[in-house]
């Protein structure tokens, strides 16, 4: 089996590398690649994302024929992916980060800044929060409710069909922080800064 | 609910370890891959290395250490010193860092955290601020503190969130190496003057010191180094002694 961790030259990926290399050892091989036939052959993709909604968009449209390519990996031949951080925001059909833009459009909904209350959180939310699993995510397995992940982001995702969220947190309010539809995964924190706990999740996703 | 964190700091010098943790099983004493390792293992939020190599032709001594702790340690790991460029920051992120600390530079040229945090995202840019009391207000030191620079520390903290720094991590040069604990005054002025995360830093010498910082002093991670160090205290003892006291911490 490969897995390939989407390059598009958006963000600092090597946390993302280093974690699933760690927990793939030697049996799966881990492709770090901007290659669109690589990525068709690919049995799983990984789709990281850090900065903003725009420049994860622009940097992921700049690579010629990419957006088609997932496109074709997720949607048409429903094949596993995973969204980390921008990389799950980007599912949305539009992200309110700097200036309206569009997203990939595979889960409907939008991207919108958490509310601050006033200054009364602060912004970006970084650290440790705790997870509510909302339903038997199968990237969950073994991974127990209210377990801690690492979050960095000021931006949520904000699904119009509550039925694909199957974590939330509670910051400011309690928003979506995994979804899963169909064969498409996705997590606002970083399962790659997330520990051991982390790795299980990275492990039950190779593992799927 | 958000958990604060606890981030031991480990002094790195020409690629070793200076004032680490002197632990009886430990094989090399002066490894920070290793430290980190037990850092991140006993329940560290975070990882932070200080790199205070001096000399030049040493300075890429720190990539090598950094490469090799992302690939044992599992936890945001903050890399600062020294950092002058894009270039140093682009480096240390493809290293492994998750985050840099930006200090003097960032004094020099505001631009830099401007442009870092655009091109690399907030979440990977805190600025290090040192600052002196003088008088009722604090000051700005750069070098290492041994610069002075007659600007005051907490307009500087709001400009640099205005120029899109993630987080602030705030030593007080006055309680650094004391042991008696952290500069409240100063982290609480600074932490309800801006909206980004502020990393208390400088005088920890026990446990209540770090309880003091996150409810006094308003910070939302706590930052050590000589506690943890010697075994004086552990990372779970400290979070236990949180706990106990009604401070969200991860366990």
């Amino acid at each position: 089996m490969n897995v390939a961790i989407v390059d598009y030259k958006s963000g600092n990926i090597s946390s993302v590398i280093n974690s699933f290399k760690e927990v793939a050892k030697d049996k799966v091989k881990i492709e770090i690649t901007s290659d669109i036939n690589k990525i068709k052959s690919s049995d799983k993709v990984v789709l990281p994302g850090q900065g903003s909604f725009k420049s994860c968009t622009d940097a992921l449209k700049g690579i010629n024929g990419l957006v088609e390519t997932l496109n074709e990996f997720a949607i048409n031949n429903k094949k596993p992916l995973l969204g980390i951080c921008v990389g799950l925001q980007m599912f949305a059909d539009t992200g309110y980060e700097e200036v309206e833009t569009k997203g990939l459009g595979w889960i409907s909904g939008k991207v919108t800044k958490i509310d601050n209350q006033n200054g009364k959180y602060k912004l970006p939310h970084i650290g440790w929060n705790e997870i509510n699993i909302l339903k038997d995510s199968r990237i969950f397995k073994d991974i127990k409710d209210k377990s801690h992940m690492y979050f960095v982001h000021s931006y949520e995702f904000v699904p119009n069909d509550k039925n694909i969220v199957s974590a939330t947190t509670n910051y400011s309010s309690n928003h979506v922080c995994a979804v899963e539809k169909d064969n498409i995964f996705g997590t606002q924190f970083h399962p790659e800064k997330s520990d051991k706990i982390g790795l299980k999740i990275i492990d039950n996703f190779i593992n799927l | 609910m958000l958990k604060n964190r606890i981030i031991p700091c480990l002094d790195v010098k020409n690629g070793r370890v200076v004032k680490g943790i002197n632990f009886v099983n430990l094989k090399d004493a002066g490894d920070p891959v290793e430290q980190a390792k037990i850092y991140s293992d006993g329940g560290a939020d975070e990882i932070c290395f200080l790199d205070i190599t001096a000399s030049n032709e040493n300075r890429d001594t720190i990539y090598e250490v950094v490469e090799k702790t992302s690939k044992k340690c599992f936890v945001p790991l903050t890399v600062g010193g020294g950092i002058r460029s894009i270039e140093d920051i682009n480096k240390l992120l493809n290293c492994g860092a998750d985050k840099v600390s930006i200090n003097t530079a960032a004094v020099q040229d505001a631009k830099l955290v401007m442009k870092s945090s655009k091109k690399f995202g907030s979440q990977c840019i805190v600025v290090a601020i040192d600052a002196k009391q003088n008088g009722k207000k604090w000051e700005i030191f750069t070098h290492g503190g041994r610069n002075s620079t007659g600007i005051d520390a907490i307009e500087y903290a709001k400009k640099m969130e205005e120029c899109g720094a993630g987080e602030l991590l705030v030593t007080s040069m006055d309680r650094d190496g004391t042991q008696v604990g952290y500069d409240i005054e100063l982290m609480s002025k600074i932490s309800s003057k801006v909206n980004i995360p502020v990393i208390a830093s400088g005088g920890v010498g026990n446990l209540n010191h770090l309880l003091e910082g996150i409810k006094s002093g308003r910070a939302s991670a706590v930052l050590a180094a000589s506690i943890f160090h010697y075994g004086k205290h552990s990372i779970k003892e400290a979070k236990e002694y949180l706990d106990s006291k009604g401070i969200p911490v991860r366990i």
